[in-house]
């Protein structure tokens, strides 16, 4: 496994997670398959770039940092196209930044070596 | 006539130093003195660098061949912390010498202070294991491991000295000996073999007990004396080193042997498993020290998680009706 392919799939779990979450909603129950869905393909889109994002910097706060705005991002772009008047803006992009942490975070550390001894 | 303190000085220094008539090399200085030689800042004319040159007090037939044996072992052991052997002669008055790679930085005791962490101490003791595990690899244990022997150089790089004590377990080695050491194959690398001359040879404190009472010794010495090391190391470490270090040291430590760590690797892995906050074989920790461990170790994970579920039920809970 690679930074970009456990922030894919790191990014697909959380994202059903965040997705079926919504049942909790009775208001959008009637939904829900399209809002996992939906939910499912942020994550992973969110988790493909922040991995490769941390293949390429190795940072453990630029990872964090990273990960937070596409995960804020991303889940602006969800609440731009709810239609209606309400767009649930915190209720999206507050735990979709956090989604988003968490796989910076997971990507930053994942491969880091430990100090081991060889003769 | 009397002589001035300083004439005497001068006079001291050289009866003192060597003569190096007829060898490639010209003195520029003392850099030391142990019990058995002195230790000379010497030119290489050929090669035009500076090089430490070790040479014996007297020209004793047993100490000769114990430098001769010293500068063997050390030629066979290339490894990056352990200073590289040169070239090795006599002089004119039949002193054998070698002379060995210049090494400038500070002795491990003179470096640690309060301003030390303690990640970067383990690292230091990580890298003072690795040329004793390579040495005993190759069959040779350094049976003189202390702090002041021990150089950490410029660019943090760790070197492992004075292997004057060094004593070959490997036939294939000891086949190279001048016959001073009584040597026994060890088909077990961690088998015991006899000492020189059954003779006490080490340094208080960092000696182990076998090796205090003059018994066979074999690499687990070593292992005592690098948890004297470690014990050096975190003596005033601050925060100070937790309970499963200290457990790491008494291990290292123990009077019996056979309790003891039985290679340097497994007590370079047991203290790497407190780096990553693993189980340590010598602390034996209950279902709630090892629950709190695992806590620790991914205490960053598991707020992560707990501030997302929390997030989630506030907003659910505070959900527009």
């Amino acid at each position: 496994m690679n930074k970009p392919v456990l922030g894919l799939v790191l990014g697909g779990i959380l994202g059903i997670f965040d997705g079926l979450s919504a049942w909790f909603t009775p208001a959008v129950r009637s939904q829900m398959m399209g809002i996992v869905i939906g939910s499912t393909v942020k994550g992973l889109i969110a988790g493909i770039l922040i991995g490769y994002f941390a293949r390429k910097v190795n940072s453990l706060a630029l990872g964090i940092v990273f990960g937070l705005g596409v995960g804020l991002l991303l889940a602006y772009g969800v609440c731009a196209m709810q239609p209606g008047p309400n767009h649930y803006y915190f209720e999206i992009m507050l735990p979709g930044g956090i989604v988003g942490t968490i796989i910076g975070y997971a990507t930053q550390r994942f491969g880091q070596p430990q100090p081991r001894i060889s003769v | 006539m009397f002589l001035s303190d300083s004439a005497l000085e001068r006079l001291r220094v050289a009866a003192d130093a060597p003569d190096l008539a007829g060898t490639r090399y010209r003195l520029l200085g003392k850099l030391g003195q142990g019990g058995m030689g002195g230790v000379f800042r010497v030119e290489d004319s050929t090669l035009e660098r500076e090089v430490a040159l070790k040479v014996i007090n007297v020209a004793d037939p047993s100490l000769s061949a114990r430098l001769l044996q010293e500068a063997r072992v050390i030629a066979k052991l290339e490894h990056p912390g352990i200073v590289p052997v040169h070239d090795a002669g006599t002089l004119p008055d039949g002193r054998p010498y070698y002379t060995m790679k210049r090494v400038q930085g500070n002795r491990l005791d003179e470096l640690v202070n309060d301003s030390v962490g303690i990640a970067d101490r383990l690292r230091m003791f990580f890298r003072i294991c690795e040329p004793v595990a390579f040495a005993h690899a190759h069959g040779v244990l350094h049976r003189d491991l202390k702090p002041a022997n021990i150089m950490i150089g410029p660019f943090g790089e760790v070197l492992v000295m004075d292997w004057g004590l060094s004593k070959l377990l490997a036939e294939g080695i000891a086949s190279a000996d001048n016959g001073s050491v009584a040597e026994e194959r060890a088909a077990d690398p961690a088998a015991v073999v006899a000492t020189s001359h059954g003779s006490v040879l080490g340094t208080p404190g960092y000696m182990a007990p076998e090796q205090r009472n003059g018994e066979t010794v074999n690499q687990r010495a070593d292992v005592y004396a690098l948890g004297s090391i470690l014990e050096f190391l975190l003596q005033d470490a601050q925060p100070r080193g937790p309970a499963r270090l200290a457990a790491i040291c008494r291990k290292a430590k123990a009077e019996d042997r056979d309790v003891r760590y039985a290679s340097v690797a497994d007590l370079a892995d047991d203290v790497a498993h407190f780096v990553d906050g693993l189980p340590v074989s010598a602390y034996p920790e209950s279902v709630f020290g090892r629950a709190w461990r695992w806590i620790a170790r991914n205490r960053t994970w598991i707020l992560l998680l707990l501030a997302y579920i929390v997030v989630r039920a506030l907003l659910i809970f505070f959900r527009p009706r």
